[in-house]
């Protein structure tokens, strides 16, 4: 009888299990239909030669790794991942920095901050901002005659307009300013977060052996923050070699001046718009391997630190 | 609260470092307000009114340069209800279908789960640009280039809302919850909608905002699949604006369409703030 019962139990159970493929079908059908289908049809057309050379179509023509060789041997790929690297670094660093002390800030006790809300409302606003909305924003505000020279100008700051989208420089730091902005605060978040889940009973113990604050904050709060930090790293990484809306729209697409606004995803979109299957299948599988090892490079750099 | 009297001797008194602390912050919330402020201010100004410099008040011009924005060469209001009815149905089917996926592998114990639920986790990490391509050959050959569908469907398969509602479910679902429904004889499919659902209507609903903002804001696809003009969403419309010789452009409405289109999701997140940056943090302690 006992027995009847269990085996009776186990079926039931196993018939609800099946529930869990019949719940998992529009997430698989979807997934390999848009993004699986994709991704090999992505791969197989960069071993052809496939675009418009005017108004002639060239190819579909099987060549090989030939589109690979062209794309790493052309310095174009070489200088763009330059550009979308630099302009994540210059972006990324005064991010997490920033993040950092205000997380620092807003989840120490003894400093009871007011307003906490206000401020973390409005620092991770900008991240919900349409991107390329904000980039347009930026272009008109720093326009020859924009608003922005126009301060300058009435504080006799300068005297004459400075034309920011003629300078490397000046157009770089632009893109990277609005990287942090767009950024920071959600990092801000997310270090808080984990913050805020460290046991006190380490700091109390901490204090109780003498510990100054800086020791407090580099020996304990810095190793316990360890995964959020890879999380932010990471997702900033793969998130900066995506980098496209602000500078493709800042710049009306062209990456100038100079070229050196341009990203690597704005050369895949050239492709795309262009019809050059073959080249931009070669790009795109290159940007899939470059994300997949840089994350993985992130992860090895870290979890080696925790052996230490 | 020990802190303040332990580390005092080795550090600047609680006074000056609490000083700082509201300067860098005021700074900063400054340098995230301040171009949304100029924004606000150009948008009321006419563009005569702009070309004679900036001024830190508003003037009178908000429904001049609205009107003429609307009555302008750019199908704008189609472009808000294309806008829209992307972002609604993207966010309703991502966070559906993500919730049943999510509740799946929370749930049942199906051979192959842990497999599953890893390969999930492993794909989250892929850029839809690398897929781009093979996507546009795909709604080529289906007959959906040029319309809005395409950016639609795929939202039924998105990692990472299935991952936030997953980990919402391992701690907030219990699964005597599950039994019980079904020895009061309720189906497996009716149990997700009518029990299930209601329950994790917080996650839900910070999901569904978080689905919303990303496809409003979405440029990238949507600016490679759509080529009607009537067809657009706001973001390409945006970036038509920078194309086109802009300087001829009355600066008013370019003001005002920058403002019209981050307008919702500014009006969305201060009526919820609370919620999604409780939310953004959600994620993150998962450690």
């Amino acid at each position: 009888m006992d027995k009847n019962k269990s085996t009776k139990a186990n079926h039931n159970v196993v018939k609800f299990n099946r529930w869990g493929y019949i719940f998992l079908i529009p997430f698989f059908v979807t997934y390999i239909i848009f993004s699986l289908i994709p991704l090999f049809s992505t791969i197989y057309n960069s071993f052809f030669e496939n675009y418009r050379s005017g108004l002639k179509q060239i190819g579909p023509n099987f060549v090989g790794g030939a589109n690979y060789v062209n794309l790493l041997t052309t310095p174009e790929i070489w200088k763009y991942l330059g550009n979308t690297l630099l302009m994540w670094v210059g972006g990324f660093i005064p991010q997490i920095v920033i993040a950092l002390l205000l997380a620092y800030w807003f989840s120490d006790p003894s400093l009871r901050l007011k307003g906490q809300r206000f401020f973390k409302t409005v620092i991770y606003m900008p991240n919900l901002i349409m991107a390329s909305a904000f980039s347009m924003l930026f272009f008109a505000l720093f326009s020859d005659s924009g608003p922005v020279n126009q301060i300058l100008l009435s504080l006799g700051a300068i005297k004459e307009p400075f034309k920011f989208f003629q300078f490397v420089g000046a157009s770089r730091i632009l893109v990277m300013l609005m990287n942090f902005l767009m950024w920071f605060g959600n990092t801000t978040i997310l270090l808080m977060a984990g913050m805020l889940g460290i046991d006190s009973s380490l700091y109390e113990a901490a204090q109780v052996d003498g510990a100054t604050a800086s020791q407090v904050f580099f020996k304990i709060t810095m190793p316990i923050l360890r995964p959020i930090f890879i999380y932010v790293l990471i997702t900033s990484l793969i998130g900066g070699l995506q980098m496209f809306d602000v500078p493709q729209i800042l710049t009306n697409g062209r990456g100038n001046p100079m070229d050196a606004l341009t990203t690597v995803i704005m050369l895949l979109n050239r492709y795309l718009t262009s019809k050059d299957v073959g080249r931009g299948g070669a790009l795109s599988v290159f940007l899939f391997i470059v994300t997949g090892i840089l994350s993985l490079v992130v992860f090895r750099i870290n979890s080696s630190k925790e052996k230490d | 609260m020990n802190n303040e009297t332990t580390m005092k001797p080795h550090g600047v008194p609680i006074g000056v470092r609490r000083t700082i602390a509201y300067i860098t912050l005021i700074f900063f919330s400054f340098l995230c307000l301040i171009w949304f402020y100029i924004l606000l201010i150009n948008s009321t100004r006419s563009h005569s009114e702009m070309t004679l410099g900036f001024t830190v008040l508003p003037s009178t011009h908000l429904l001049d340069n609205w009107s003429s924005l609307i009555n302008g060469t750019i199908p704008i209001a189609r472009g808000f209800l294309n806008s829209i009815i992307v972002s609604v149905c993207t966010a309703v089917l991502c966070t559906y279908f993500s919730a049943m996926t999510a509740y799946a592998i929370n749930t049942y114990q199906f051979k192959g789960r842990a497999a599953i639920a890893t390969f999930i986790l492993a794909i989250m990490m892929i850029p839809g640009q690398v897929t781009a391509l093979g996507f546009l050959r795909l709604i080529v050959r289906l007959g959906m280039d040029d319309s809005i569908v395409p950016l639609i469907i795929p939202a039924i398969a998105s990692p990472v809302t299935y991952f936030y509602l997953k980990q919402y479910m391992e701690s907030n679902l219990p699964l005597s919850l599950v039994e019980a429904a079904r020895i009061d004889g309720s189906g497996e499919f009716r149990t997700f909608n009518t029990i299930i659902l209601p329950l994790i209507k917080p996650a839900i609903s910070v999901q569904m905002i978080f689905a919303f903002v990303g496809s409003w804001n979405n440029y990238f696809t949507p600016a490679l699949i759509l080529h009607t003009d009537t067809k657009k969403t706001l973001p390409v419309m945006i970036a038509q604006l920078r194309g086109a010789d802009w300087l001829r452009f009355d600066m008013g409405q370019i003001y005002i369409m920058i403002a019209a289109s981050i307008f919702p999701v500014i009006v969305i997140y201060l009526l919820l703030s609370r919620y999604i940056v409780g939310g953004v943090s959600a994620g993150a302690v998962k450690g």
